[in-house]
């Protein structure tokens, strides 16, 4: 392993977060707020608690989640993009790393970018409601695990977009509506009985269901379920990634 | 000595069908400055490219400093800068963080006072600080040198570096060419003006259409092309050479209104005296004389002139 070159990576790229480190926090610190007064203030004042949490505190996990799955995606599928289109992965390249190389480095940014986004959330959540988080440990693996699938999902589709289109194409058509779907800002238990079976097909279901759990030690799922979709999930994108570098998809000519 | 960097059978054959090479063989020596000229379109590139890991061949193989280009990427990579074609950059990094993360990438560990040398040979330092966008096209290019320079490369690949670039600037290039070959690197140009490889390589390679045509030590080549031809335009039509100057070397134009001398500048005698003297002797009505010096360009237009009359 040559972490030299794989340090360099992460910290040039870290280097352009913070370059942008206003808007980097800005942005989620102000929608946070925003889903807050309208979820928490209007649709709070007719559902107060969710199997007895407070809805205000019920949704931060969800939130949280909902934020590092996008930021997840579009920072790492950005991040290899950018490089593809203005010519400066001759670089990366022509340099003595190997693939699994690159891929550490420009997941681990993008990854490292999510969590701190997770972070900044949870601290802005903690100005609106109180907030206390039973299992902190399985919190924060849950983040690690979230934000590091998520990231390698990102890279895949920055390595196979063509375009700024395709760029934006499944964060748009796939993740946003599983997301939304996702429980984020209900329980299942509260949908109707067809949708909550359809539900159980929706993987972002087991993530959020695990971090609440996390923090309130009540799940729409059982915990070990959660976990395990979602190293399913990391296995997936592992091999997917393999395969891809096997064939040289879309990189070398 | 063994070669630095050896290709053998190299073939590359595109997603699109296209085959830009066709088996070519090209060893290259350690230390040497070598021109890789040719027309647009030849090869020149796709060369490079797979050589320094762009691109993936076809078939044949390609060692440097002795390790397989594909199975010992790393210590092949390692020696290897590269300073390519296109200018690819990205405009809101500063200097020297750029440089700083091209050596992080090739494995080097941090080393200031390394990066610093390389960017006051470049005349870069003032700029360290300034963001890319902020610098000159000529500067940016400089910034790429730097870059391929910043791990201290044994060999440097220059795809054209001196394209679209001044006068004043190609000097500096070419001062800064010449200190690393006095450092002992190995330097691959091309370049589509002859007068630098004229000037830089210790041997120049003709490729075109995807094959080598021709490799060759500059200074023989440039011997055989110390020749000059001196051409006497005639206002009347001849069938023969003239008995006055028979037997000294002169041929007649394919017209019939043309006599055509070669010789050689580098000669104690070039016979040149004793031709006009043989002129007006015969008492041929001139219309017109001239002299031409071959260079390399006439070579190689000449050169990639045949393959086009071969393939046609
Ligand atoms: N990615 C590609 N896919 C298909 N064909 C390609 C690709 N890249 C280059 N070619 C073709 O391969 C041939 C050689 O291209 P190359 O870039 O190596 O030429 P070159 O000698 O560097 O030319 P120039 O002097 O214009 O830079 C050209 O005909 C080109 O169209
Ligand atoms: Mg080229």
């Amino acid at each position: 392993m040559n972490w030299t070159a794989i340090g360099a990576i992460y910290k040039f790229e870290m280097a352009r977060t913070f370059r942008s480190i206003w808007q980097s926090v800005v942005s989620p610190v102000v929608s946070t707020s925003l889903y807050f007064v309208v979820f928490g203030a209007a649709i709070g004042s007719r559902i107060e608690t969710v199997e007895g949490v407070d809805y205000g505190a019920f949704i931060v996990p969800g939130l949280m989640m909902l934020q590092m799955l996008m930021q997840s995606v579009t920072n790492a599928a950005l991040g290899i993009y950018f490089p593809k289109f203005i010519g400066t992965i001759y670089e990366l390249l022509s340099a003595p790393v190997s693939t699994k190389e690159i891929v550490i480095g420009y997941v681990g940014a993008a990854a490292t970018k999510s969590m701190m986004i997770g972070l900044i959330i949870l601290a802005t959540a903690a100005l609106f409601v109180d907030l206390q988080i039973q299992h902190p440990v399985a919190m924060l693996a849950f983040m690690v695990l979230t934000c590091f699938s998520f990231s390698l999902m990102g890279f895949i589709i920055g390595i196979w977009a063509g375009n700024f289109e395709q760029l934006n194409l499944i964060p748009m058509l796939v993740i946003t509506p599983l997301v939304f779907l996702g429980g984020a800002f209900y329980s299942i238990s509260m949908l109707p009985e067809t949708w909550q079976t359809i539900a159980l097909f929706n993987p972002v279901v087991y993530l959020v269901s695990g971090f609440r759990w996390s923090f309130f030690g009540l799940s729409d799922v059982p915990v070990g379920l959660s976990l395990a979709a979602i190293a399913v999930f990391l296995v997936i994108c592992l091999v997917a990634i393999n395969a891809i570098f096997r064939s040289g998809w879309k990189i070398r000519t | 000595m063994a070669p630095i960097i050896s290709i053998k059978g190299l073939e590359k054959t595109y997603d699109n069908g296209f085959q830009a090479l066709k088996s070519v063989d090209l060893d290259i020596e350690e230390g040497e400055v070598l021109a890789l000229l040719g027309p647009n379109g030849a090869g020149k590139t796709t060369l490079i490219s797979i050589v320094t890991g762009m691109a993936n061949k076809t078939a044949g193989s390609v060692t440097v400093g002795g390790y397989d280009s594909v199975r010992d990427f790393r210590q092949a990579r390692e020696l290897i800068g590269l300073v390519p074609q296109e200018m690819n950059i990205e405009v809101f990094e500063k200097v020297i963080a750029t440089v700083r993360f091209s050596r992080g990438l090739f494995g080097k560990p941090r080393d200031d006072a390394k990066i610093e040398e390389v960017l006051k040979s470049l005349t870069l330092w003032d700029k360290r600080d300034n963001k890319l966008r902020e610098l000159s096209g000529g500067m940016k290019r400089r910034v790429m040198i730097a870059k391929a320079l910043s791990h201290e490369p044994r060999i440097l690949f220059l795809d054209e570096p001196t394209a679209g670039v001044d006068v004043e600037l190609r000097k500096e290039m070419w001062e800064v060419m010449k200190a690393l070959k006095a450092a002992g690197v190995t330097i691959i140009l091309t370049t589509h003006y002859i007068e630098e490889a004229e000037m830089m390589a210790d041997r120049v390679a003709v490729i075109s259409k995807g094959e080598i045509l021709l490799v060759k030590e500059k200074d023989e080549l440039m011997k055989s092309l110390g020749k000059k031809v001196l051409t006497i335009e005639l206002d009347q039509t001849l069938t023969e050479v003239p008995p006055d100057l028979a037997g000294q070397g002169v041929e007649l134009g394919e017209d019939g209104k043309s006599l055509i001398y070669s010789y050689d500048t580098a000669a104690p005698q070039t016979g040149i005296t004793d031709i006009l003297a043989g002129v007006r002797a015969s008492g041929l009505k001139l219309s017109d004389i001239s002299t031409h010096q071959s260079s390399l360009e006439d070579i190689f237009v000449g050169l990639v002139h045949d393959q086009k009359e071969d393939a046609a």
